[in-house]
Formats: C-alpha cells, structure tokens, sequence
C-alpha cells in the first residue's frame, strides 16, 4: 500500500463549509494505516461532512487536511480514486442489472468485470439476482450490490457512512468481515455508526464527534489525555 | 490500470455512452415518450397547416428541426436526470473516469439517439406532409452536423445545471436560445438539399460544423468545473 509513515488521514484545525454553514469547524484528527476508526456522534453532528471531506468532495477551506498524502485544500480530485466512499445514496443506476451496475463502477476505477464478479460473490448477491434491475431490490440488497462497488475497486482508505444500515444480520456480519479484511491488507477505514455495540467491536478505536470537531478520541485516552467533552453521553449517545 | 492521456479519454467515453446507451434500451424512455412526442408534435403541425399545403411545404424543414430540438431538450434532460438520481454524480466524481471522457461519453450516446429519431422523423415528415427526400449527401452532412452541435451543447448545458432545483425548466431556457444557430443553419441547409432554396448547401454545414466543434472543445474542457460545482 503506502509506502510512507505519513498518517493516511492528517487533520489539523480542518474547516468545511456546507454552504455558509461550518460543518466541520476545526477537527483535528489522524488515521493511521491498517486502523478501522469508528465515528460516532448525535444526527448533524458532523460525521458525513467528515467522511465526504476525506473523499475530497467536500471542499476544506481552511487548516490543514491531507489523507493518503494529497493536500485536500489545494487539490481535493488527486484523492478520489484512491478512496472507496459508501454514502446514504447507494449511486446506482436503478434501471441497469445489479451486474451492469457493478460491472460500470468497477470498470470506471480501473478494476475488471471480474473484480465487480468477485465482490458480489464476496457480498454475497445471490446470482438469480445479478440480472435484475437494480429498482427491483429491497434497501438491503442495493446496499449490498453498492459495497460490492467500493469493494471491486480495492480503495486505500475506506469511507463508510452507516455500513450496517439496512442490511440484515448476515449482511452486518459480511460488513465487519470486509472493514477487518481491508485492514489487515493494510488499508484504512473510517466509518460512522450509530450501531455502537457492533461497531465498537469492529473499530480500534472510537471518535466522537460532535459541533463539527472531534469531542473525544480514544486514542487520546490511551496516551492518558483527559477526556473534555463539551456534550454529556446522553446527548451523543441520544441518536436515532 | 486505467489508461492514461488521449486514448484514457476515449476508452472512457466508450464506457460511458455504452452505460448510457444500456441505460436508454432498459428504460425505453426515448422510444416510449421521446419519440411518440416528437411524432405528435409533426402531426399536430401537419392539422395546423394542413389547409394550406403550400404553407406547410415552405415551413417543413424548419418546423423538423424545431421539433428535434425540443425533443433534444427531453434526450438531455434524461441524459443528466440519472446521473442526478441518487449522488450517482459523486460516484462519477470518486471515480477515475476523465471528465473530457465523460462529457464526449455523453455526447456520444445523445447523437446516436438523436440520429435515430431524427431518421424517424424524417420518415414521418415525408409521410404526413408530402415531402420528397432528395439532395441525400447535403441532407446527411446537415444531420449530421447539426446532431454534433445539438448533443455537444446539451452535454454542456445537461452538465451545468444537472443538480440545479428546477433543471426541468432551467435547461431549455438556457439551451434553445443558444441553438437558434443550429435552428437556422440546419433550417437553411435543409431547404437546400430539398432543392427549396437555390443557393449553396454546403457553407451551411460548414457553420454547423463550426458550432459543433466549439462546443466539443468547451464542453470538454469545461466539463470538470461543470462536474465540481455540480
């Protein structure tokens, strides 16, 4: 993967604006390679802006934010195909096949048909439904055939915004498989939960967000820095 | 490995209009309101003026290409409206596909089916007003041409607004004022080689071809910022 000892995401007093309105407003942050870190935080708190700030589709206006060795405020595109980002669209085309869709997304990246193949087998899309429009599937399968998408073009950094939502238990099982394979390949992911029991067991370690900037990291805690955190637990943990 | 520079671009392209085209024959949009549109819109046209042929003879080019803009306008719409579905633009994005790619793709996939209908339409204008297709080669380098300038421009109008609100409107207030050229050029170029008019066909594709390759050139060039700010 990387050849340097940079960390793969670097942030430091990092500002985005979603309009006029600071979504992110100042966070400082550093993923390491080969580390799942999870993001958990109340609705607007700020996670989505975040993952999609690290994919470089959220402009960063100030401080300084580079992930896998590209300065995102001068140049946010260098990023993008070095990261896979599941979002709360699944960006499929509803009247192409499951196999048309993942065999477009696949071939887009520079990946093969056969990559797109694999990664719905991996997903486990059974294949009485690789030839179906994609409108004809319920949540959980669009999300499916939508991770087999990131999945075949074997990003870097992973950017997983609610990876379990929708999906039902054998699903969230192949989910926490995928996030722990991609990191023991050394790739990185950062995903955002509100399903805290799984997701905790799956992250090694936790970041709270909340206001836009990062509350809490636990690895601030192992290195003995005290938590401060501005909002109690009942409001972060009052989610969904 | 994706392949980099001019043929990067074109591979790209290639898998963006096959996407599109793939995308129209699922859906069958073109074939099921396109088309049935733009054949009741010559219909309408022809009861209109049907009391005086000799008005509807002299207007029949013009009235054909008017009718294939507006159908372009619904063809761009379309073209624009899935990518807008579901942030499939911020895939397109994250993607490694080149924006030049992407753009040509798309313009691609607009001609092929602008020249389908436009052979249809041909068709039907020579069975409900009585017309008698002649000057065939002008004919096919006015189409042609014209088509490259319709779908460029609608690639780069299609791209600008694609996630405006209210795209629906915006896109043919923006898009048929700039291809009043093209109405005109085509219109002309038609009436020649349907031997309406005297004069040279020629030079009026040669416009055509103008406009279509300055389009080409902005949209292409363009078509990055027009996918950022999108």
């Amino acid at each position: 993967m990387r050849p340097t000892l940079e960390p793969v995401i670097h942030l430091r007093s990092a500002v985005a604006l979603i309009g006029r309105f600071p979504a992110l407003a100042g966070v400082d942050l550093d993923v390491e390679s080969g580390e799942v870190v999870l993001l958990r935080g109340p609705n607007g708190a700020g996670k989505t802006t975040l993952l999609r700030a690290c994919a470089g589709l959220v402009p960063v206006v100030s401080g300084v934010a580079r992930v896998l060795g590209s300065d995102l405020v001068a140049d946010r595109s260098a990023v993008r195909r070095r990261v896979g980002l599941l979002g709360h669209a699944t960006h499929l085309y509803d009247d192409l096949s499951v196999s048309e869709n993942v065999d477009f997304w696949s071939r887009a990246s520079g990946a093969t048909s056969a990559d797109g193949r694999a990664a719905l087998d991996r997903l486990g899309v059974a294949s009485r439904l690789h030839e179906l429009p994609v409108r004809s599937l319920s949540a959980g399968q669009r999300r499916r055939v939508s991770l087999a998408s990131v999945l075949a073009r074997r990003p870097e950094l992973w950017l997983l915004d609610e990876p379990h939502a929708g999906l039902d238990a054998a699903g969230r099982d192949v989910v926490d498989g995928l996030m722990a394979e991609a990191a023991s390949v050394g790739a990185t992911v950062l995903f955002a939960s509100h399903e805290l029991e799984r997701a905790e067991s799956v992250a090694h370690r936790t970041v709270v967000v909340a206001g836009g900037v990062i509350q809490v990291d636990d690895s601030a805690l192992e290195h003995g820095i005290p938590e401060n955190p501005s909002r109690s637990d009942t409001e972060v943990s009052d989610e969904d | 490995m994706r392949t980099e520079g001019v043929r990067g671009v074109v591979a790209d392209a290639a898998l963006v209009a096959g996407k599109d085209l793939r995308l129209e024959r699922r859906s069958k949009v073109g074939l099921s309101q396109v088309l049935p549109f733009a054949l009741l819109v010559i219909l309408l046209f022809a009861f209109a003026l049907d009391p005086d042929r000799r008005v509807l003879g002299a207007a029949t080019p013009g009235l054909y290409w008017m009718v294939v803009l507006f159908s372009a306008v619904l063809a761009v719409q379309r073209s624009f409206g899935v990518e807008g579905e579901d942030d499939v633009l911020d895939a397109l994005r994250l993607s490694g596909l080149s924006a030049p790619g992407i753009f040509l793709g798309k313009v691609a996939a607009l001609m092929v089916q602008l020249l389908a209908l436009e052979f249809v339409l041909a068709i039907a204008v020579a069975v409900f007003y009585g017309t008698e297709i002649s000057g065939i080669l002008l004919l096919a380098g006015v189409t042609t041409t014209a088509t490259v300038g319709i779908a460029a421009a609608g690639g780069t109008y299609g791209g600008l607004v694609a996630r405006i609100r209210g795209r629906d409107t915006l896109l043919p207030l923006l898009l048929l004022p700039l291809l009043a050229p093209v109405l005109i050029s085509a219109t002309r170029g038609t009436e020649v080689a349907l031997g309406r008019d005297a004069g040279p066909g020629w030079p009026w594709v040669g416009l055509l071809g103008i406009f279509g390759a300055v389009y080409l050139t902005l949209g292409a060039l363009l078509f990055r910022p027009l996918l950022e700010d999108a």
